[in-house]
């Protein structure tokens, strides 16, 4: 079971300064099950994020900041930090 | 008179019923930029009876690419009262009531409660926290925008949706950010028609819900890129953690400092600032903001009497130093001042002194 949890395949999708500090606003990552797993790829892939406030969403519907959430198989995940511009 | 009106009445769904509601209808547009003023222009032409226009903020040159309603000739002027001016010649039909000043904890519940809906369209985080938490404790629906570089955000709050449930800024974002994470317009680039269509929406959806048509964005926050011509929108969720991070009561409220959460300038003692000035005296000055009449008056150093009421029309005499200190009785008017001046001059290195002249390192004791 953890082997098949580890394949899975996600796709992410930045907005805002969170794309600008990945340097690109799509990319796919494998092994992410859940938050915790999510979390832990971006901060190894991407250190810039570390002190972002990002909000999360699992194919178009944000989360709890719960990090035992479980992300399905090829889920669209969506980072979102705030905008204050105006 | 309804000859205004004529196609948006003939239109579907919306008739005269939907005009006679907005007609009867009032909102409160926090903030007079990039995103207030197309959203200004679009409900006024609406026919929305009276519309509040929040900012104590004055036009500067480098609004013009995207704060529409201002013109070169505007330079210098208050915001609040070139954008009533552009508004009353067109529309003498709507009424505009002017509050030339930023919100805050002590009037914003006063000023929001004597309207129907509330715009964000505000340019940093301690006014949108505070405006949200203002609309949440009065049960007052919000449309919030706001933009970074080439994306902006839209949704409608505390308006239920089809599910019966609302939600509010705190839902999608529990915590005002660290404000060195993200910096606000002022200080990165914008294209002016992005506030523009962003603005509009929030014109839209306002008057959508005053009128009672379509289905509104509540309990969705919809993403857009103008780069790529893109929308994504979203399901919002309650969050426990919102729930708990804003004031539980008018009390709470008006005592929470928003300032401190996400302030963008420095506070500093006396010393620091002597410090400050020694290091280059020439590019630097001390500035009194308190009101001409407030003793005792500071002589031992030199400083630039600029009193606080005078600040938003008079702020461009700073233009020339590069660092500014700034003080009044007790640090509280001068933590206000530094916010509004970082806005007006991102540039800038800008200091609040703590404490002010009642602090004991105080020059009025040296």
């Amino acid at each position: 079971m953890e082997q098949h949890a580890n394949s899975s395949k996600v796709k992410i999708i930045a907005f805002g300064i969170a794309a600008e500090k990945m340097k690109t606003n799509i990319m796919y990552a494998d092994g992410i099950h859940d938050i915790r797993s999510l979390r832990s790829w971006l901060a190894t892939q991407y250190p810039a994020l570390k002190d972002l406030n990002l909000s999360i969403a699992i194919n178009k519907k944000i989360v709890q900041e719960s990090v035992d959430i479980s992300i399905p198989e090829n889920a669209e995940i969506a980072l979102l930090p705030p905008f204050s511009g105006g | 008179m309804m000859q205004r009106f004529e196609r948006q009445i003939n239109l579907r769904g919306f008739g005269v019923e939907g005009q006679r509601r907005l007609m009867q209808s009032s909102a409160l547009i926090v903030g007079v930029g990039g995103l207030g003023c197309p959203a200004l222009l679009y409900l006024a032409a609406a026919g929305v009876k009276r519309i509040g226009i929040a900012d104590g903020d004055i036009v500067s040159m480098s609004n013009l690419n995207r704060q529409v309603l201002f013109g070169i000739g505007d330079n210098h002027k208050k915001k609040t009262e070139t954008a009533a001016i552009f508004i009353r010649e067109k529309y003498d039909d709507v009424q505009i009531d002017e509050y030339s000043f930023y919100l805050d904890v002590s009037n914003s519940l006063d000023i929001i409660s004597q309207y129907d809906i509330v715009l964000d369209c505000t340019d940093n985080f301690s006014v949108r926290y505070m405006v949200n938490d203002a609309c949440l404790l009065l049960n007052k629906p919000v449309i919030y925008g706001a933009i970074y570089e080439y994306e902006g955000q839209v949704s409608v709050f505390n308006i239920q949706n089809t599910d019966g449930c609302s939600y509010n800024y705190r839902d999608l974002f529990p915590d005002p950010p660290d404000s060195s994470q993200i910096p606000n317009c002022n200080e990165t680039g914008v294209l002016g028609v992005l506030p523009g269509i962003i603005g509009t929406m929030q014109a839209a959806e306002t008057i959508k819900i005053l009128s009672g048509i379509g289905t509104s964005l509540s309990g969705k926050v919809l993403y857009y890129n103008i780069e790529y011509q893109q929308f994504y929108d979203m399901d919002i969720i309650k969050s426990a953690i919102g729930s708990c991070k804003a004031p539980q009561n008018m009390d709470e409220f008006c005592n929470h400092d928003y300032s401190l959460s996400c302030s963008v300038t420095k506070s500093i003692d006396w010393n620091e600032a002597k410090k400050i000035y020694n290091e280059k005296p020439d590019q630097t000055i001390y500035i009194d903001v308190r009101e001409l009449d407030e003793f005792p008056k500071v002589s031992a150093i030199e400083c630039l009497i600029l009193p606080m009421s005078l600040l938003p029309d008079e702020c461009y005499r700073l233009s020339e130093a590069s660092n500014l200190l700034i003080f009044c009785r007790s640090g509280i008017r001068s933590e206000k001042a530094a916010q509004m001046l970082q806005s007006k001059f991102p540039q800038k290195s800008i200091y609040s002194i703590k404490g002010g002249v009642l602090s004991k390192l105080s020059p009025i004791y040296s």
